[in-house]
């Protein structure tokens, strides 16, 4: 995956309880948990983060190498995307 | 001819030019048939002659120009929620009505903060318990197992919505395998237990995440609309912060009814 600029998708709804972030699709009603590294993810998915910027984060919260942290990300964020939960973008969202 | 159809507090008026229909749903809805005539929504039902029942045909629902167009294999409506009003499609039979009026329930609680919930319950001492669990997990044989001082409010679908302190459930005439309509009652909601059956009869703590995700997947959603999803989410997320949610861990015999009082 090249670096990219994932947005969280606004038809969702997400919430936060007990350290788990749950996210529902408003499109299939599908359920997702997510755990502590892809609950960093999601909060990072802003449209203005680069992946290489939320690997970075990644390594520094989590005591992984880079190449942990890229294979991690690459492969959460395209689960989310082909859910539609992420959307990708090879360029930052302005304003 | 009409009969209001009377669950959750919610009547909803059916109207028929076909008598044979009318005893269909008198026979179908049994207590629920409320004799006065308020009610909160309106179902004119158009009969086509009888074809091949497609149950399994997904379900859409989805909001056109700000009208419900709810279909299925058998069945197609329209309702209105500014004035309440809508039409059926379908032929003289008992299941497409009764999808329709679980949709329609559905759609009209999430506005209200409450929800339809894959679950038993049944009302015991004046408060009502939910047994919410997938097909398989007990919610049939504990419905069979009641004893006679509990009401089973329903065996399948478990009506919820938010009261004045806390959250009151309904009986529904939506039955599962016990094939028997639910009391037509209500009484506060005491608890929520997750069903499990096991080698022992036991109540285990569970906390609000597990709460919330259990919940959330025993929910009946049919609408696949941002806004909608969206309420029934935050709704799920109240009603844990406010009722207790346990796991019944239960042997498939009468003596877990001890547990529950």
């Amino acid at each position: 995956m090249t670096n990219c600029y994932p947005t969280r998708s606004k038809q969702v709804a997400a919430r936060m309880l007990g350290g788990e972030m749950m996210i529902m699709s408003a499109q299939n009603t599908t359920l997702f948990n997510l755990n502590d590294v892809g609950s960093l993810i999601w909060n990072a998915a802003d449209g203005r983060t680069s992946l290489d910027e939320i690997v970075a984060r990644l390594c520094v919260e989590f005591e992984v190498t880079p190449e942990t942290a890229r294979h991690d990300a690459e492969t959460f964020i395209e689960e989310l995307a082909s859910h539609g939960i992420l959307l990708l973008s090879d360029r930052p969202k302005e304003n | 001819m009409t009969l209001t159809i009377d669950i959750g507090a919610m009547p909803i008026a059916v109207t028929t030019d076909s008598p044979e229909f009318a005893a269909l749903l008198q026979d179908r809805y049994g207590s629920f048939i409320n004799p006065s005539p308020a009610s909160e929504a309106s179902l004119d039902v158009d009969l086509i002659p009888s074809r091949t029942i497609e149950e399994d045909e997904d379900v859409s629902v989805r909001l056109e120009s700000n009208r419900w167009i709810i279909t299925r294999g058998d069945f197609r409506a329209e309702w209105d929620p500014a004035t309440g009003r809508g039409r059926v499609r379908q032929s003289i039979n008992p299941y497409s009505i009764d999808g329709v009026l679980r949709i329609l329930h559905s759609l009209m609680l999430a506005r209200q903060g409450g929800f339809l919930v894959h679950a038993a319950s049944a009302v015991r001492n004046g408060r009502a318990f939910i047994f919410a669990g997938v097909s398989g997990a007990g919610k049939t044989t504990l419905s069979r197992l009641a004893p006679p001082d509990v009401e089973v409010l329903t065996d399948e679908i478990s009506y919820v919505r938010p009261a004045a302190d806390g959250y009151e459930a309904f009986g529904t005439p939506f039955a599962g395998e016990l094939a028997r309509i639910g009391a037509n009652l209500r009484a506060p909601l005491a608890a929520l237990y997750l069903l499990v059956q096991g080698p022992e009869n036991r109540i285990e703590p569970v906390d609000p995440a597990e709460a919330a995700r259990a919940v959330l997947r025993n929910i009946l959603f049919f609408a696949h609309d941002e806004e909608l999803v969206g309420q029934v989410f935050q709704s799920v997320f109240d009603f844990v912060a406010r009722v207790p949610v346990r796991r019944l861990i239960f042997t498939p015999d009468a003596r877990a009814w001890e547990l529950i009082a």
